[in-house]
């Protein structure tokens, strides 16, 4: 806990009520904010509060539409990124700004190269700079490896090293632990106190109560927009700052219950997939799911379970293995089988895969059907009863829309999640497949999902979870597996799986844990 | 209703009017060129004369009808195809091999009744232009290879095989050019005015059949989701690779009846350098029309127009045909960059954009179908 | 060797071989000299797609470029007559070669415009540049015919001495890519310096970036619109070389449709070649090449089995072939070579998002 400084100074860095509105939304309404070099200063708030808006007008991203800027005390424009570089603010940004094809040098240096004249770079320059700034961190970095072969806790260091490479005042970091495990996590919270101590100024935007408890000196909440407080974590604890995120008393996690398990629905036994390079990245999986049970498959991204879950859905042809429903091998069959043998899925990108936003919302709810009776017969399609049916959906999940036929591209991302789950939790559903089921949502739309998964299993239906949260798959999951190189290295009970544990597993697939506990068992 | 049709036809009509002001001011530019000084008056003339010519008289009329025929059929062909994602510049192969195989069959089984010659021929039209739509589409389909280029390489290859198939066999008894004989049995009869033949019948009933296609059933439904989406429809469990290959071999089918009736119904014969820019103008009418099979009605017809009238305005006006070509494409500048249309007529409100052009676009680098 | 050329099938490879390296010296200039047109809009769709802008347009371009260049050196020559220096210069040609790069220039401003500033769909906007050029160059090139205007001129190639085009093997390469005219060398010029500031220079690193990923280039503080803006107009400048040699080089007169889909061929090439200056340079020589076959076989055509072979096939079969291979190319080759990940999106900058 920081001492209380001993005379007020002027603040490096203030925003004074900041509004931006956006077409329908407030997005930023008042918001006042301010920060010292040598302190982190947490963002908290839950997913579409505009903490992302905030920033995006701090980075020159988006111009606000009252409101000002002050660096030391001068009032300053911030007209694009270029500007905000120029004052000394750099950002991480939560999705990574990375030029997979390009090198690690390259994606560091771009915008301020080194030149050896006019045109030509000087790349050994570059080269030798950036090795020098990540030595300065503790880093081994290899300038000319190219960024997409690098893993994703070696990508976000490029992405810290890209922000201080320019000589920033102010760090904004955005989401940074959201793909990282818990040991990783803590490695960056100490490059940050270190930058912390070197004068930096930071802010660390997050919507995870824990950490933001742990790392920031101070924490403002940010709800719909507005400020709704500010307190240093000593005064505070994890209910009232949820409690101020979401304006209301918030069941941190919901009661999952005891589940009651009966036959085997899903085997997996030595499931090998390959990527779309054709390197393989799943190395024989084995698992089972019961009916009536919720296995979470816990992992940092980029491990194979995109992969994994290609292969159980009909996106992706394993090479190797088998996959059984029920009795019946599924292995390498296409989504329309698994469909009709009662396989529901709610894909991760669910613009992308999930629906067609340009369709409305009614045919987006007969994706999967919409070929056979009562949606059409033969080649003629049933407008009246395809409309029938989803306004019954809708009513039933509580989608929130103006009618069943205006476009899937105006409801919410909460909305349109839930429009997904209002198909794939229909019909004789056997087993559902989540993958990152509430990524981007709004707390309300987060608690009502991981209800209906649940309220699902009680009914009987197996589900295989898969999440990058690793706090979702703790809440949720009856069993859980860690994901790690392709392999699914340890499975553990949901009831009794510790975070650390999980954590560690998720980090290095257990070796390490492996030799300590041989280490003890010699000393002993 | 009336503000759906609104958004949907406002930006195009206003289109139009900015293109026929923008052509005006070209034709004033080179009017030194036509009538040997600056003439203001010269575009009010060119347009006058094309009115008249397309819609002056019942001959007039029948020709824009006749005009429009391949133009409709051949707009089908590219804006089905928008509807799945796919530019089917290819229009134009798939038009002239269609015109080329109903010509074989025709000079084939040329002492046949009529009820026969002509079904037949007219379906080796089509299965022509099935072909020439189908290597594309399996082309994109299963090697990633984008129908833009593909398209156009058939097109010249199309030429090819005319030429050499009418320097050749084809060739007619005792001509004196490299040309085909006049086909008989299969002449499409004419119906109403000089030149109203049967093809015009059966484009005008195209379109219903293609609007129900695409918007009643359920391979519509198929071709739609996956110009919209890729990536959902596999999920949903279409197969895009299926969809993609019958789709431009639906186009295919088209384009070749398009030719077809040309042949069969217009021309009579063949050359060994037969051309036509039909194909090319169906992109303009499919664009027109924003892919939707009424759209491309009403575009045709207005094209068949300005192609009917278009010998009226070179004779009285002494313009070259070709400025209609230049108007179509700055029609079609103006569509797409409807923003400036917007701006100038002050028209608020969103249009119905084409959503499936995302799809055209992102394919080029070659994302394989899955 | 003649027992060679009696195996059944192979020996008529052999005797392919055989007759493709004797009429190389022939054949050589005719290959390089219908690359040039490939080669240039090669580049041109490098400039443009490299930054993340599909062009197809590049066929229209070249026919206004060639159009432009025909009927300015024509006009010119009427009003400057001049003897021809070297290259065959003269003022007029000089002025018909400004007046094609112009051309190109200003429709790839409105391509750019199009794509760039209003986001329309890029290959609409390609595909209008192309009817439009066809409607235009057609509409002008019959008015202007009928004062029946004299040829403006033509570059002439450079004569090497011959001590150095008699040398083995070198003398022939040497002929057939420098003893060229003007705007062909530069096409050489051009793959080279554009190859080297690709990998090189800070230019180079930035289009790739924004090729690649602009939303990352944009929050390092590069101007994604401004950047695509000039490479696109700049790639207008080989398009506009192109269709300048066609009528100021190569030939000395325009037809319409002249350029007869030597602007896909050319993007073919760009894909084949990875999207890299000298990769679209070696693609190009390949669809030349298949010319320079139909142009040998007309000319000279094989002896025995092989040339009774080749003479059966249709005339037309040789001059469809270089749209054929680029279709076979095409389908081997697309997927297999990646392109910049951002070609084809509109690009939105978050500072202006609504």
């Amino acid at each position: 806990m920081t001492p209380e400084p001993a005379a007020p100074k002027t603040p490096l860095l203030e925003m004074r009520g900041i509004t931006k509105r956006y077409p329908g939304v407030v997005a930023n309404d008042g918001i006042s904010l301010d920060l010292h070099a040598g302190e982190i200063h947490a963002l908290l708030g839950e997913n579409g509060a505009g903490k992302s808006t905030l920033m995006n007008v701090l980075y020159g991203l988006a111009a606000p539409d009252e409101g000002e800027i002050l660096l030391n005390g001068e009032s300053i424009q911030i007209a694009s990124p270029h500007d905000a570089i120029e004052r000394g603010i750099s950002m991480v940004h939560q999705h990574f700004m990375l030029i997979p094809v390009l090198t690690v040098a390259d994606n560091i240096v771009l915008g301020d190269e080194p030149m050896r004249n006019a045109v030509v770079l000087d790349q050994a320059a570059s080269a030798k700079r950036i090795r020098d700034l990540g030595s300065s961190l503790g880093w081994d970095i290899e300038p000319d490896r190219k960024v997409g072969e690098l893993s994703v806790g070696w990508q976000q260091r490029v992405e810290i090293l890209k922000a201080i490479y320019r000589n920033a005042k102010v760090l904004v970091l955005d989401e940074p632990t959201s793909v990282l495990t818990p040991q990783e996590t803590r490695e960056i919270f100490g490059v940050l106190r270190r930058l912390k101590e070197e004068g930096y100024a930071i802010i660390f935007i997050s919507h995870k109560l824990y950490e933001v408890l742990e790392i920031a000196d101070r924490i403002t909440v940010i709800r719909r927009g507005k400020v709704v407080g500010s307190r240093r974590p000593a005064e505070t604890n994890e209910d009232e700052l949820a409690e101020m995120m979401v304006g209301r008393e918030v069941e941190l996690t919901v009661d999952r219950g005891e589940s009651h398990p009966s036959e085997p629905l899903l085997t997996v036994r030595d499931l090998a997939v390959r990527d779309d390079r054709g390197r393989e990245v799943v190395h024989g999986v084995s698992f089972e799911i019961r009916a009536g049970e919720i296995l979470g498959i816990a992992g940092v991204a980029g491990n194979g379970q995109d992969e994994l879950v290609g292969a159980l859905t009909g996106l992706r042809r394993p090479h190797g293995g088998t996959v059984t429903l029920g009795s019946l091998d599924v292995t390498g069959a296409d989504p329309r089988t698994l469909h009709k043998l009662g396989v529901g899925y709610v894909p991760g990108d669910r613009q992308r895969y999930g629906l067609v936003m340009s369709f409305p919302v009614s045919d987006n709810l007969v994706l999967n059907d919409y070929y056979h009776p009562p949606y059409a017969h033969g080649l003629i399609r049933d407008d009246a009863a395809v409309q029938a049916d989803a306004v019954a959906a809708i009513a039933k999940y509580d989608v929130r829309c103006p009618s069943s036929v205006v476009a899937a591209e105006t409801l919410s991302g909460g909305n349109q999640q839930k429009l997904i789950v209002a198909r794939e939790f229909e019909g004789e559903v056997r087993l559902l497949i989540l993958d990152q089921p509430t990524r981007g949502l709004d707390v309300g739309s987060i608690e009502f999902i991981h209800r209906q998964a649940i309220a699902k299993r009680d009914t009987g239906v197996a589900l295989l979870l898969v999440s990058a949260e690793l706090d979702e798959v703790l809440e949720l999951s009856d069993r859980i597996g860690v994901m790690y190189r392709g392999r699914i290295v340890e499975f553990l009970d949901g009831r009794t799986a510790d975070r650390e544990d999980v954590g560690l597993l998720m980090a290095t697939g257990g070796r390490e844990s492996g030799i300590q506990e041989q280490i003890v068992e010699a000393a002993s | 209703m009336i503000g759906r049709i609104r958004s949907v036809v406002l930006v195009p009509l206003l289109s139009i009017v900015l293109a026929l002001v923008a052509g005006g001011i070209l034709m004033i530019l080179t009017s030194p060129l036509v009538t040997g000084d600056l003439s203001l008056i010269l575009p009010l003339e060119a347009y006058a004369a094309i009115v008249s010519g397309a819609f002056g008289s019942f001959d007039g009329v029948v020709r824009t009808l006749v005009n429009a025929t391949p133009l409709l059929l051949a707009g089908l062909a590219v804006g089905i195809g928008f509807k799945a994602g796919l530019f089917n510049i290819g229009a134009q192969g798939q038009f002239l091999i269609g015109a080329l195989a109903s010509t074989a069959v025709a000079l084939g089984i040329s002492d046949g009744s009529p009820w026969v010659a002509i079904p037949v021929a007219l379906l080796a039209g089509m299965v022509g232009g099935l072909i020439w739509g189908f290597v594309p589409g399996a082309l994109k389909a299963y090697t990633g290879a984008h129908e833009v280029v593909t398209t156009i390489m058939l097109n010249y290859v199309a030429l090819a095989v005319i030429s050499w198939a009418v320097s050749g066999p084809m060739r007619g008894a005792n001509v004196t050019f490299a040309r085909t004989d006049d086909i008989v049995g299969a002449a499409l009869p004419v119906l109403f005015g000089r030149d109203g033949h049967l093809g015009i019948l059966l484009a005008a009933v195209a379109v219903p059949i293609a609007a129900w296609l695409l918007y009643r059933s359920t391979i519509g439904f198929e071709i739609r989701t996956t110009g919209a989406n890729p990536d959902a429809a596999r999920y949903a469990g279409m197969r895009p690779r299926v969809v993609i290959v019958f789709t431009m071999s639906l186009c295919g089918l088209f384009a070749g009846l398009a030719g077809a009736t040309e042949i069969l119904g217009e021309v009579g014969y063949m050359t060994a350098s037969y051309s036509t820019g039909v194909g090319f103008d169906a992109i303009a009418v499919a664009l027109l029309g924003r892919a939707h099979p009424v759209g491309i009605l009403f575009a045709a017809l207005l094209f068949g127009a300005m192609q009917a009238g278009a010998g009226n305005m070179q004779i009285l006006a002494g313009l070259p045909v070709q400025m209609v070509d230049v108007l179509q494409a700055v029609i079609l500048l103006f569509l797409t960059a409807e923003i400036v249309v917007r701006r100038i007529f002050r028209v608020r409100g969103e249009t119905a954009e084409m959503v499936e052009l995302a799809s055209v676009s992102r394919s080029y680098g070659g994302e394989r179908a899955a | 060797m003649e027992a060679l050329y009696d195996i059944p099938v192979i020996g008529l490879v052999i005797q392919f071989v055989a007759y493709v390296v004797a009429q190389f010296p022939l054949v050589a200039p005719i290959i390089v000299a219908a690359a040039v047109p490939i080669v240039f809009g090669a580049l041109c769709g490098f400039m443009n797609e490299r930054s993340g802008v599909v062009n197809i347009g590049i066929e229209g371009m070249m026919l206004i470029a060639a159009f432009a260049a025909w009927w300015a050196a024509s006009l010119a020559a009427q009003a400057i007559p001049a003897t021809p220096g070297p290259f065959g210069i003269t003022p007029a040609l000089l002025i018909g070669l400004v007046a094609g790069i112009l051309a190109a220039c200003l429709t790839s401003v409105l391509h750019a415009w199009l794509s760039i500033s209003l986001r329309a769909d890029q290959i609409i906007s390609g595909t209008i540049i192309n009817l439009f050029a066809f409607g235009i160059t057609g509409y002008l090139n019959i008015l202007v015919s009928q004062s029946a205007p004299p040829a403006g001129g033509q570059f002439a190639r450079i004569l090497l001495p011959g001590s150095i085009t008699e040398l083995p093997v070198i003398g022939l390469v040497l002929k057939s890519f420098i003893s060229v005219g003007p705007i062909a060398l530069t096409m050489l010029i051009s793959v080279v310096v554009l190859q080297y500031l690709l990998y090189r220079s800070r230019w180079g690193l930035r289009t790739r970036a924004v090729g690649e990923h602009p939303r990352a280039a944009e929050t390092v503080g590069i101007d994604v619109i401004r950047l695509r803006y000039r490479n696109v107009i700049l790639g207008g400048v080989f398009a506009g070389l192109a269709g300048a040699y066609l009528t100021i080089e190569f030939g000395n007169a325009f037809q319409s449709g002249m350029t007869n889909g030597r602007g896909f061929i050319a993007l073919a090439a760009l894909i084949f070649g990875r999207w890299t200056p000298l990769g679209s340079f070696g693609a190009a020589l390949l669809f030349a090449a298949s010319v320079g076959l139909e142009r040998s076989i007309r000319i000279a055509p094989p002896t025995g089995s092989l040339g009774d072979l080749l003479t059966a096939i249709p005339s037309q079969f040789y001059g469809a072939l270089p749209y054929i291979i680029t279709i076979v190319v095409l389908a081997g080759v697309v997927g297999r070579s990646v392109a910049p990940a951002a070609d084809g999106r509109p690009y939105q900058r978050e500072s202006k998002a609504a």
